[in-house]
């Protein structure tokens, strides 16, 4: 047991600093107003998990946490701004209390719940004991891949992924039906760009 | 021609798009080995180019990448998979069951590999070319606004 207390110390402090810089984060963003600070934020707390996930050990989730959460979700919150307005209105009444106390009881339940769940890394647990021990036994035998997420995502659950992708499609599809694909309303401005360079063209326009 | 403000902004990030792409097909083509695959990948081709529209323009992003492009991969990766799928069936097997692909005896591996190395590039292009569609389909309103001429 040699320096293996430290260690369990260390991560222990360490969750509890990227625990406490995520609650800051997030009072941040439900007290803030101005939109593009809200989608920044939004972007660190994504960083943040992940790096909490890596602390975890769940490192398949925090890269997706980190290219998705970090990486699009803010250049599309972004662009979704710069369609609307810059701040938002500041809640009045009943509309500041109930979604607090909507938060505040589901928390509870949340916390409530966690006291039947397993401890971190119980080898105990059914997540442990159960389907979990038979794909590690099986992949390599049957699948021959050393990445067992991998193979349990395309391989052994590829019809959900199929779902996946094809919910991924339909919001493609959803969004290109609602504000149409955007080349055509940037088809005038891109016309006028390509002219830009010779300055007697703009002047006939005018 | 307004003078560029951003010009160690442009000369940075013209190094780095070209890296973040390549990190895309790693984080692709190794996802046997290490975290990552197809998801990860699709989302990273699509941020390289998010990136540059970003900072050079929608313009020149439209231009390098077209809509009709990012359309037409995101349909086709769906394509793929699926495709996949139905080749198994019409081998004799389950949908997606990749052991049937080449009709291997029990034991082999290759067409599990390649079944999944396949749905995995069906992904690739589904999420990279919706994502694309998704940021193009906002991006390319905003000038509608700004320009008052409409």
């Amino acid at each position: 047991m040699t320096g293996f207390e430290g260690a369990t110390l260390a991560i222990d402090l360490l969750n509890i600093t990227l625990l406490t810089l995520l609650f800051i984060i997030a009072i941040a963003i439900a007290r803030l107003r101005s939109l593009f600070a809200i989608v920044m934020l939004s972007g660190i707390y994504s960083l943040i998990s992940a790096t909490w996930f890596v602390a975890l050990d769940a490192v398949d989730v925090a890269f997706t946490e980190a290219a998705v959460g970090a990486g699009i979700s803010t250049a599309l919150f972004l662009s979704a701004m710069v369609l609307t307005a810059r701040t938002a209105k500041p809640e009045t009444g009943a509309r500041r209390i109930v979604p607090l106390l909507v938060v505040i009881a589901t928390g509870a339940v949340l916390i409530y719940a966690t006291i039947d769940l397993p401890g971190f890394g119980d080898p105990n647990s059914p997540a442990n004991t159960g389907v979990g021990t038979e794909f590690l036994a099986r992949t390599y035998p049957e699948i021959a891949i050393p990445n067992v997420v991998t193979a349990v995502l395309a391989s052994y659950r590829g019809f959900d992924t199929l779902g996946e992708v094809g919910v991924v499609f339909a919001a493609g599809l959803a969004v290109s039906l609602l504000l149409g694909f955007g080349e055509r309303s940037l088809g005038a401005s891109v016309r006028r760009e390509d002219r830009l360079p010779t300055r007697s063209d703009e002047e006939e326009d005018v | 021609m307004k003078r560029d403000h951003h010009v160690i902004l442009r000369v940075v990030a013209k190094a780095l798009i070209p890296v973040i792409s390549l990190y895309g097909f790693y984080v692709h083509f190794h996802g046997e080995y290490s975290p990552g695959g197809g998801f990860q990948a699709g989302v990273i081709l699509a941020v390289s180019v998010i990136l540059y529209s970003l900072i050079f323009g929608i313009a020149p992003a439209m231009r390098a990448v077209t809509p009709g492009f990012a359309r037409f991969i995101a349909g086709l990766g769906f394509i793929i998979y699926v495709g996949v799928g139905f080749w198994a069936l019409a081998m004799g097997g389950n949908f997606l069951e990749y052991d049937a692909l080449f009709r291997e005896e029990p034991g082999g591996h290759f067409g599990q590999h390649f079944g999944i190395i396949a749905i995995e590039i069906g992904v690739l292009f589904a999420v990279a070319g919706s994502m694309l569609t998704i940021y193009y389909g906002f991006a390319g309103r905003v000038s509608e606004i700004r320009d008052e001429d409409w």
